[in-house]
């Protein structure tokens, strides 16, 4: 199973992970503020993930870091 | 077992990008390329005037940060003053590479000086405000081409690939793009390439990146990376414009 570990507070919410992936896993936690003032990246369903890291490929902060 | 981690060669700390800018990726590019390679140890890295001014935050290499688009002047000295021991980049943005370092990127090229080039096109001025750029498209409007550019009084683009392929002098120029995983494994290739051009000894590298700019732009990050598909690769198309290894060996 692949795990994928967020440093939530370099997050900008841009969202460009979320159209990144495949299995559309991940979302913007609308109930969550990070330090920056946006809504973090977060994943719904880490069951579900294959581990590609196209989102940790698309992340333009770095904030993703992908385990397989 | 880690399959992705920020690279070593790259800072930890938070970059001061927009939301959604892609310059953050390319920064990876080159600190995967700089990692994979081994060479963090013996590079030099110029940084720009533009939005990435503070790259030398970021690179865990020696930077230094040359005088508004004299970042290939900076770097041919530093290659000459110690060509076997030192690996040198410049990353420069549109404004900084093709408007006010025209001539340092020309004649740098014309020589076939010994370096990388990275060269970030996002068609706009990002840092100073969204003016327009030497390379804004035709009708793209700006702050200061409200109705659109017109190319009957602003002229026309300027393509840097094309215009440096017809120079005799460079090794290698690529064009690429960073708007999709696809395109990003493609460009980190050309990114690799060109520094590996240089540790062979062949010459001047360049790797264009089309960039976005969302903030600028007046767009999503989303509409921005599509708007790179709709409108960019269309007036600048992707490719390979110069590869002289390439070519002898075709021969």
């Amino acid at each position: 199973m692949a795990k994928l570990t967020f440093k939530t507070d370099n997050c900008k919410g841009c969202g460009l992970c979320v159209d990144a992936c495949p299995k559309k896993l991940l979302r913007l936690a609308q109930d969550k503020i990070n330090k920056k003032g946006h809504h973090p990246a977060e994943i719904t369903d880490q069951e579900q993930c294959v581990g590609c890291a196209s989102c940790a490929m698309m992340c333009p902060d770095c904030i993703i870091k992908v385990e397989r | 077992m880690v399959v992705f981690d920020k690279p070593h060669a790259l800072i930890d700390v938070p970059l001061h990008y927009c939301p959604g800018c892609t310059h953050g990726i390319i920064h990876r590019l080159v600190a995967e390329v700089i990692d994979e390679l081994g060479i963090e140890g013996k590079t030099i890295g110029i940084a720009p005037v533009g939005c990435s001014v503070m790259a030398y935050n970021y690179f865990n290499c020696d930077m230094i940060e040359a005088a508004h688009g004299r970042a290939p002047a900076v770097a041919t000295g530093v290659k000459r003053a110690d060509p076997e021991n030192h690996i040198v980049f410049t990353y420069q943005g549109d404004g900084d590479l093709a408007s006010i370092g025209m001539a340092e990127t020309v004649h740098a090229a014309a020589r076939n000086e010994n370096i990388t080039v990275i060269f970030i096109n996002n068609a706009i001025y990002g840092m100073t405000g969204g003016q327009m750029a030497p390379t804004s498209l035709p009708g793209q409007v700006t702050q200061t081409s409200p109705y659109g550019r017109d190319t009957k009084h602003c002229g026309f683009p300027i393509k840097v690939c094309e215009m440096l392929s017809e120079l005799e002098g460079p090794e290698y120029l690529e064009r690429v793009t960073v708007n999709s995983v696809k395109n990003i494994r493609t460009a980190k290739k050309a990114i690799k390439k060109a520094f590996q051009n240089q540790i062979d000894g062949k010459g001047f590298s360049l790797v264009e990146v089309i960039s976005s700019c969302p903030t600028n732009w007046g767009m999503t990050p989303q509409a921005a990376l599509k708007w790179i598909d709709d409108k960019m690769i269309p007036y600048y198309p992707l490719g390979v414009y110069k590869d002289r290894s390439a070519e002898k060996e075709a021969e």
